[in-house]
């Protein structure tokens, strides 16, 4: 018997104790993995891309970025009008209609632009990236890249999570363009507020560092989805199945990972805030 | 450096010394050692499952012995990093098993691969040798078709004019004729031949096709549940008195692996 062999008569109230023991470790353990390959992806990007790997960059920046943009600034669009029809009534009641426009562009730019793109991208991402990842894996191309002295991390890894990275920004601005024109679309053209008075919060409201905050969380939540997709592609179990368990794995990871991450940035760029001007109310 | 104890290893350009590979509970090689001379084609054989792809992936590294030791030339290879490995990588051409084409390049490119990492730039340089090395495995043409187009067969061949294409020192066939009409395999039979004849290729084959073993080996071994269990030059093989070895070779199923057909 080997040591890992449970013993024979254990007490009952020890099962849920070492199922949740296992768990643990197998966290640790794929983190500590994780950790790793992150490292590697890191190296491999100070140590700079040779002219296949910028080919991939270019042609994955294309498949993951640009053909994102239409379904981006759709999703984009319909959550900044719904966001003024719902938020209307309260501020009317108040008689603070006419801010909707700081309240609109502060939501959008900070909130709803980053992370909707975030989590489009994640879908997309975990969907096309992990599993073309997964299935070379599969099919030994991972193997048969390091057998012709090539290092997948950065020959596949690398332009993929640099792809990400710089994707995931620029699909948020246009998130935020057309968030703010929806909108703008429902609060001037349907609730009746002042073209002029719309757009004279929406400048009060925002600043350079409040676009920047959205953007740097955008720049983190590729830096992750990509890193991601990208590790569980890697990893990938064996066969069709395994190449889908790593495809689903790799979604809803980046969206826990969005989730943490928007809220870890949102107190400490927050905070920053507060530290450099003190006398301006971040919120509104 | 600590020199090998065995001194026949003099010629052998790679040697297995007690290696030992498990995946979990699966032991797949228990204490190998088996030495590959130089300029010759040694054929391993063996069942389905016995770990003759996981053998030759560990004289690449991609795979590292959990105990024992492989030698390339001379120096451990084991153990060493990827990147030390890299130097040695591209002194073989690995033909994998699957084939292992890059699905988002094409035939030509494909090829081209192992060219660029070698450093080779003249782009007029790559596409000679990419119709050279074409020409060779009967797919003259191709260059332009993608993986995803080809028949099983045909795949083979690109990735075996993939695995030659940088005129490796050791070039590691796993089932080069698999998948192949008989015409086509023993025209890759002669390919093994003359690669070893005119430019003294080191060639590993593994094959399950006992008429492309008998004609391209110098050696053969044979390889069951994570040993060596015969070895020799065919001519030796052909008259071995081993009864797993002529049940392999024979292609005739003992009792033991008719016994679950008895019960349908
Ligand atoms: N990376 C791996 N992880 C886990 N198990 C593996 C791995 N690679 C191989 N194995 C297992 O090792 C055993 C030997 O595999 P291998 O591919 O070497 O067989 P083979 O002799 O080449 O068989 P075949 O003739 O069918 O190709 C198999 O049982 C396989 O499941
Ligand atoms: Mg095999």
């Amino acid at each position: 018997m080997t040591p890992a062999d449970p013993p024979p008569n254990r007490s009952s109230i020890l099962m849920p104790l070492e199922f949740l023991g296992n768990i643990c470790v197998s966290f640790v353990l794929t983190l500590g993995d994780f950790v790793r390959f992150f490292m590697a992806i890191l190296a491999g990007t100070l140590r700079g891309m040779d002219r296949f790997g910028l080919h991939e960059m270019f042609s994955q920046m294309f498949d993951l970025g640009t053909l994102s943009i239409p379904v981006v600034m759709l999703t984009g669009f319909f959550i900044g009008a719904v966001l003024v029809i719902e938020a209307y009534p309260q501020f009317h009641a108040l008689g603070l209609a006419s801010r909707l426009g700081s309240v609109t562009v502060l939501s959008v730019v900070k909130q709803i632009g980053p992370v909707l793109t975030g989590v489009m991208l994640a879908g997309r991402v975990g969907g096309a990236m992990t599993a073309e990842l997964g299935t070379m894996c599969v099919t030994e191309q991972i193997e048969a890249l390091r057998s012709m002295a090539a290092e997948p991390v950065r020959t596949l890894a690398v332009p993929r999570v640099l792809a990400c990275v710089v994707m995931t920004p620029i699909l948020t601005i246009f998130s935020d363009i057309l968030g703010i024109f929806g909108g703008w679309l429902i609060a001037v053209h349907v609730q009746g507020i002042n073209n002029d008075q719309f757009w004279h919060y929406a400048r009060v409201g925002v600043d350079i560092y409040t676009i920047n905050t959205g953007l740097i969380k955008a720049l983190f939540f590729g830096l992750a989805i990509g890193a991601i997709a990208c590790y569980k592609g890697f990893r990938c179990g064996n066969g069709a199945q395994g190449v889908g368990r790593a495809c689903t794995e790799a979604f809803v990871t980046s969206f826990i990972v969005i989730l943490i991450l928007n809220l870890v940035l949102a107190l400490l760029l927050t905070n920053i805030y507060v530290m450099f001007w003190p006398n301006q109310s971040p919120i509104l | 450096m600590i020199q090998p104890p065995n001194d026949k290893s003099d010629q052998a350009i790679i040697r297995f010394a007690d290696v030992h590979k498990r995946f979990g509970s699966l032991v797949v090689l228990d204490g190998l050692s088996l030495a590959i001379p130089a300029d010759r084609t040694t054929v391993i054989i063996g069942p389905s499952g016995t770990g003759k792809s996981v053998l030759l992936k560990h004289i690449v590294g991609l795979l590292q012995p959990d105990q024992g030791n492989v030698y390339f030339h001379q120096q451990r290879i084991n153990e060493l990093s990827e990147r030390q490995l890299e130097p040695i990588r591209k002194r073989i051409g690995f033909l994998f098993q699957m084939g292992a084409l890059f699905d988002s390049m094409s035939v030509g490119e494909n090829i081209a691969f192992p060219l660029r990492y070698q450093g080779l730039n003249s782009e007029r340089d790559i596409q000679q040798i990419i119709g050279e090395k074409l020409a060779v495995v009967g797919l003259s043409g191709s260059e332009k078709k993608m993986p995803g187009d080809l028949s099983g067969g045909q795949k083979k061949r690109v990735a075996l004019a993939r695995a030659i294409a940088m005129d490796p020192e050791v070039v590691l066939y796993d089932e080069p004729t698999t998948g192949l009409d008989p015409i086509r395999a023993d025209v890759i039979n002669e390919l093994i031949l003359k690669l070893k004849e005119e430019l003294k290729v080191t060639g590993i084959v593994v094959t399950h096709d006992m008429a492309s073993a008998f004609k391209v080996a110098d050696q053969i071994v044979m390889l069951l549940n994570g040993k060596i269990i015969a070895q020799g030059t065919p001519e030796q093989i052909k008259t071995m008195e081993n009864e797993d070895l002529r049940h392999f070779i024979e292609g005739r199923a003992n009792a033991e692996d008719l016994k679950a057909l008895h019960r349908l």
